[in-house]
């Protein structure tokens, strides 16, 4: 069992290739799906307070 | 047409009395031609054989480097708002300041050519198409140059956006006009080549003013 | 926006399956090439990353298009909302095609005609998302980023037609062929999975940045709106 994934983990001789590049579009994709988020929630939250204080004000 | 050459004459009158412009892309220009012999060493050989290409990569800088004043004067100063206002489509004043910057900077570019190929010790086949080539090539370096020039109006480090902008643009120029001097050095046929360059001119012509025009419009809003 | 918000979850998930299969198929069940051997396996990010890095540039011509001829706000920001996500495909593609390139031609960077080619479209990426952010008025980022979008369009065939001639003049000692002749099933499976994955991530995350930016608008007048009656300056000094 442990032989079988060293086996894959070794790909063949080309894991220092393979593995890098499933690595970076991993990371990249991630990345650039975190960086979305967590701007979208910024601004949201943003947004939010915003809309509170004005209700608040005007009451 | 008046108008146009009016215009020209203006842009030309504006440059030669400053003066510098020319002087300084020329001397920019052989400068840094000069520069590669201490870079790869003075071998004969290594020089005729990279000559070409470091030719026209330092033209293409050259040229680069007195883009970013091709509009932002008339854009500081406002006459270009009343360019823009004048019957003469804007389209053709683009036109008309791009066949002035060229006369200014692109034509020297192409005088000082061959006296560089000599320091770099071109084969003299090279010599009449280095010239043909760079003279169909330069306008375009022009006029590409000019939409990148109309766009970063007004931007933040605009100078450095520029380069980052047209560079890029600049390959096919570059890809050609080396091939053709290389051609011609290798006893091949290097008209191909030329048309290809001319096409990519006349290409520009049309195109190039259009994208700079709608830029220019935009900047002026 | 009600209707990306219903959409948005669907995306994500249907991302999340094609993906997960995709790299199953691709990691286990693809076999290795009797030529690259495992080495093969990086095809299936990076022929992907290479299709995406194509089609987002399109979405770009056309999403600026739009903005220019119709003057559509939304436009603009799914031009601008797209342009990070290609340069980050374009840069997977490059950066798999020379740990590609390393074991199959034995060095990292060759001016084969299709990475050169790459290389100039992520230079046209970083341009126009220079250029978008270099006004202080964003509008006018937006409308030159358009143009230059379009001028873009028109190049890059010129480009890719030079640096193919260019490249046939100073072809290699030795390229090898990319995948060999024929395709098989089990590889064209896994290739067209992570493709279709790859495109709903971008579709999914295009959505969501959207989203980002429309908020952004909002607050952005919000604060003009707060900006005017003059008791209400400090208040909006401390929100923001």
């Amino acid at each position: 069992m442990s032989q079988g994934v060293t086996h894959f983990l070794e790909m063949g001789g080309y894991a220092r290739f393979v593995w890098p590049a499933f690595g970076l579009a991993g990371v990249l994709l991630v990345g650039m799906l975190v960086q979305s988020l967590r701007a979208y929630r910024q601004r949201q939250g943003e947004l939010e307070r915003l809309q509170q204080d004005g209700r608040g004000r005007r009451r | 047409m008046r108008a146009f050459r009016l215009l020209v004459q203006r842009d030309l009158r504006l440059a030669f009395r400053q003066g510098g412009d020319a002087a300084m892309v020329v001397g920019f220009f052989v400068l840094t031609v000069i520069l590669f012999p201490f870079g790869v060493g003075p071998e004969p050989e290594i020089l005729a054989r990279i000559g070409a290409g470091v030719i026209w990569v330092t033209a293409l800088l050259a040229a680069l480097l007195s883009l970013d004043r091709l509009f932002t004067a008339d854009y500081e100063d406002g006459s270009l708002e009343i360019l823009a206002l004048s019957p003469l489509p804007l389209e053709a004043v683009v036109v008309a300041k791009c066949l002035a910057h060229w006369i200014v900077t692109g034509l020297p570019l192409v005088l000082a050519a061959p006296l560089l190929a000599l320091f770099l010790n071109l084969d003299a086949a090279g010599y009449p198409v280095l010239i043909l080539a760079m003279l169909l090539g330069t306008p375009s370096l022009s006029l590409i140059g000019a939409v990148g020039a109309a766009l970063t109006l007004g931007a933040r480090r605009g100078g450095v956006l520029l380069s980052l902008l047209i560079l890029p643009l600049y390959i096919p120029v570059l890809i050609f006009g080396v091939a053709a001097v290389e051609a011609a050095i290798g006893g091949l046929s290097f008209r191909p080549h030329l048309m290809i360059l001319g096409a990519f001119m006349l290409a520009a012509i049309p195109l190039s003013p259009l994208a700079t025009a709608a830029a220019l419009r935009q900047a002026l809003e | 926006m009600r209707l990306s918000a219903a959409v948005l979850p669907w995306c994500a998930i249907a991302t999340a399956l094609t993906l997960g299969v995709g790299l199953y198929l691709a990691l286990f069940v693809a076999p290795p090439d009797y030529q690259q051997g495992e080495a093969v396996r990086i095809m299936f990010i990076h022929v992907p990353a290479a299709w995406m890095a194509m089609f987002v540039y399109g979405n770009l011509a056309l999403a600026s298009a739009v903005a220019l001829i119709w003057r559509h706000p939304l436009a603009d920001l799914a031009g601008q909302a797209a342009a990070p996500l290609g340069a980050g495909f374009t840069l997977l593609c490059l950066v798999t095609g020379s740990l590609w390139g390393q074991p199959m031609w034995g060095t990292w960077w060759v001016w084969d005609a299709r990475l050169t080619s790459v290389l100039v479209l992520f230079f046209l990426y970083l341009g126009y998302i220079a250029l978008v952010n270099a006004f202080d008025e964003p509008t006018r980022g937006a409308r030159a980023g358009a143009i230059l979008a379009l001028v873009g369009v028109v190049n890059i065939p010129i480009i890719k037609f030079s640096v193919d001639w260019w490249n046939t003049l100073h072809q290699p000692a030795s390229i090898m062929r990319m995948g060999g002749p024929t395709i098989d099933a089990s590889m064209l499976w896994p290739l067209f999975l992570m493709a279709i994955g790859f495109t709903l991530y971008f579709l999914t995350v295009l959505l969501i940045r959207i989203r980002t930016a429309i908020i952004a608008r909002k607050l952005q007048v919000l604060r003009m709106a707060e900006l005017e009656p003059d008791e209400d300056f400090a208040g909006a000094r401390s929100a923001s």
